[in-house]
């Protein structure tokens, strides 16, 4: 039965109303596809078998019970599985970060995002691989190993949440959270061919997500359409009086029966997003897509986003400056383990020095120095402000289109090893996905082609605030158009 | 722009690591060529610039001030690495 791993949500819905088959059993497909690819991807930290089929069988008797009163209302996400990275928090799973310093801490709450997506009746498998506090482009910096791309596996996923896409793309899971805080959604959807979005800042609650840069952490999600991670999207966003900073408007539902009318769209494509150094057939499929885009009747236009080479610097001062912060908590007083000594001070120097990883500690050590007293106004205080002009950068264009189309990365999935030892180079690699991030707009990407050596090629639609809905409508009609998003490794 | 041993030394006291000679001779270097490559920042005029703490304000109303259940004490304790009496175990911290 593990073709059930093939289905699309919808199918998969459509079967569990008529009974093609149970929920169990399309879990437990789920489960040893898993147990059979996992060893080799590293994708998931914990797998919850257990649960995931308790959890099974109490949707099939939900759906028994259904089919004798079909009137009656099923949650919209009833049986069906997804993985959660892990830096999400899940009630009685062991929430790892992908660090030593939160080895064997298991939560003793939901996150927001989690909750309500078990209220739809979703299901969880298990968490995934992602870079330490999700801080990188490559899941390389993960304490327990790195994530392999499922389309080569010489090749890193993308980070931070690449265990999670590379769970949806090698089809350990049908749908998969992520987190996005400089492009950790978009750019491992693209190395590895899935659709995710980086939704608005504020649409999405942060409770129960670990932080790491406050202004700009949003939670997203992973799945092979568009259309299903939309359908995640709407569960999981709106208002939630546990996390301040989310927003208190509807969020609308995506209406995917009625086509949207592309000849009512403009998208502006920024030139400043295709570098003299990016990797050719990169920019040759965005090209591409882009032109399909006009095939189906929107109009095309080049824009300009000037500040964007200084979203590099300006990021890179401001997460690391909020991660610093965030991260005092970590001193081995009320979890994670503790290496013991003399004073309390010496519990602090001793546990974090030894547990942190070491690009963690080149982020708490930049941010610490980007605060300090002498250097606040040169480094911190002005990229905050340079921030403002990017930000500009994005309302100014939306006067004039709908939509930004625009690579996500200069290359495909570059090979494991490649930057591990030059964190200047790695960084390059976030230089299209820091701007939303900065500016808090959304971001959705999905996949327009693939480059010689046959890895996958993303591009990402940005929109004005809160106008996922529109993002979601304009790339559902590219993928009926095309079936890049339907190839598998 | 570079960094000396006694700047790294004090950044890493104020983060509360422990480093080991190699790591502060490595951060040294590295922090420097990336803070060198930020300088970039400094050809922007900024001086009537406001800055952005936050690119989406949620404009909400404070919550009524009500007292609500906490997580239980037990699951709390439950991930400390030492408890003593209901409580996180510490060394001395006052003499």
């Amino acid at each position: 039965m593990s073709d059930l791993t093939s289905l699309s949500l919808h199918r998969a819905l459509q079967g569990y109303r008529k009974g093609d088959f149970s929920c169990r059993e399309l879990i437990q497909a789920y489960l040893e596809r898993i147990q059979n690819l996992d060893f080799d991807l590293n994708a998931y930290l914990y797998t919850d078998s257990e649960g995931a089929l308790k959890a099974a069988e109490i949707a099939d008797q939900r759906f028994a019970a259904w089919r004798k009163f079909p009137d009656s209302e099923l949650p919209p996400l009833l049986g069906i599985p997804i993985a959660v990275k892990d830096i999400l928090c899940v009630k009685g799973m062991p929430c790892t970060c992908g660090s030593r310093i939160l080895e064997g801490f298991v939560p003793p709450y939901n996150a927001t995002a989690v909750e309500r997506l078990l209220a739809a009746g979703a299901i969880l498998l298990g968490k995934t691989n992602t870079d330490e506090f999700a801080m990188g482009s490559s899941t390389e910096n993960s304490a327990y190993g790195v994530t392999r791309n499922p389309w080569n596996r010489e090749r890193v996923p993308g980070g931070s949440s690449g265990g999670s896409a590379a769970a949806v793309a090698a089809r350990l899971a049908p749908l998969a959270l992520g987190t996005d805080t400089g492009g950790s959604v978009r750019q491992p959807a693209s190395f590895c061919g899935v659709s995710g979005i980086k939704p608005t800042y504020g649409r999405v609650s942060r409770y129960g997500l670990v932080a790491y840069g406050s202004s700009l952490d949003v939670v997203g999600a992973f799945g092979r359409e568009v259309q299903e991670v939309a359908m995640v999207f709407e569960l999981m966003a709106g208002l939630d009086r546990r996390d301040a900073t989310t927003v208190d408007l509807p969020v609308p539902h995506v209406n995917f029966d009625q086509p949207i009318d592309l000849r009512t769209i403009r998208v502006g494509v920024p030139k400043e997003y295709f570098l003299p150094g990016m990797q050719p057939d990169v920019e040759q499929a965005i090209r591409q897509a882009i032109v399909k885009l006009q095939e189906l009747g929107a109009q095309i236009e080049e824009i300009s986003l000037p500040h964007t080479e200084y979203a590099l610097p300006v990021y890179y001062l401001i997460a690391p400056a909020e991660a610093s912060a965030n991260l005092a908590r970590y001193d081995g007083i009320r979890y994670g383990p503790r290496l013991s000594a003399e004073t309390m001070w010496d519990i602090f120097y001793r546990t974090r020095g030894e547990k942190f990883g070491a690009e963690v500690k080149r982020r708490i050590m930049l941010g610490t120095y980007a605060l300090s007293a002498g250097y606040y106004d040169a480094y911190y205080g002005k990229a905050q402000k340079v921030r403002t002009l990017i930000k500009q950068d994005f309302e100014r264009a939306f006067q004039t289109v709908d939509v930004i189309a625009a690579p996500i990365a200069p290359t495909t999935a570059f090979p494991i090893g490649e930057h591990t030892d030059d964190p200047l180079a790695m960084y390059l690699e976030d230089v299209f996905t820091l701007p939303a991030n900065l500016a808090g707009v959304p971001g959705l990407a999905f996949p327009v082609g693939f480059d010689q050596q046959g890895l996958p090629i993303g591009m990402q639609l940005m929109g004005n605030y809160f106008q996922e809905e529109l993002l979601f409508r304009i790339a559902h009609t590219y993928q009926l158009a095309t079936d890049w998003h339907l190839r598998t490794p | 722009m570079s960094l000396t041993r006694e700047q790294v030394d004090h950044i890493a006291r104020l983060a509360r690591l422990n480093l080991s000679d190699e790591e502060r001779e490595r951060y040294r270097e590295q922090l420097s060529a990336i803070l060198e490559h930020f300088q970039r920042l400094q050809e922007l005029d900024t001086e009537n610039v406001p800055p952005t703490f936050r690119a989406v304000e949620s404009h909400r109303q404070p919550r009524p001030d009500e007292v609500q259940d906490s997580l239980p004490r037990a699951e709390l304790l439950s991930n400390a690495p030492e408890v003593e009496q209901n409580q996180f175990r510490v060394p001395p911290i006052l003499d």
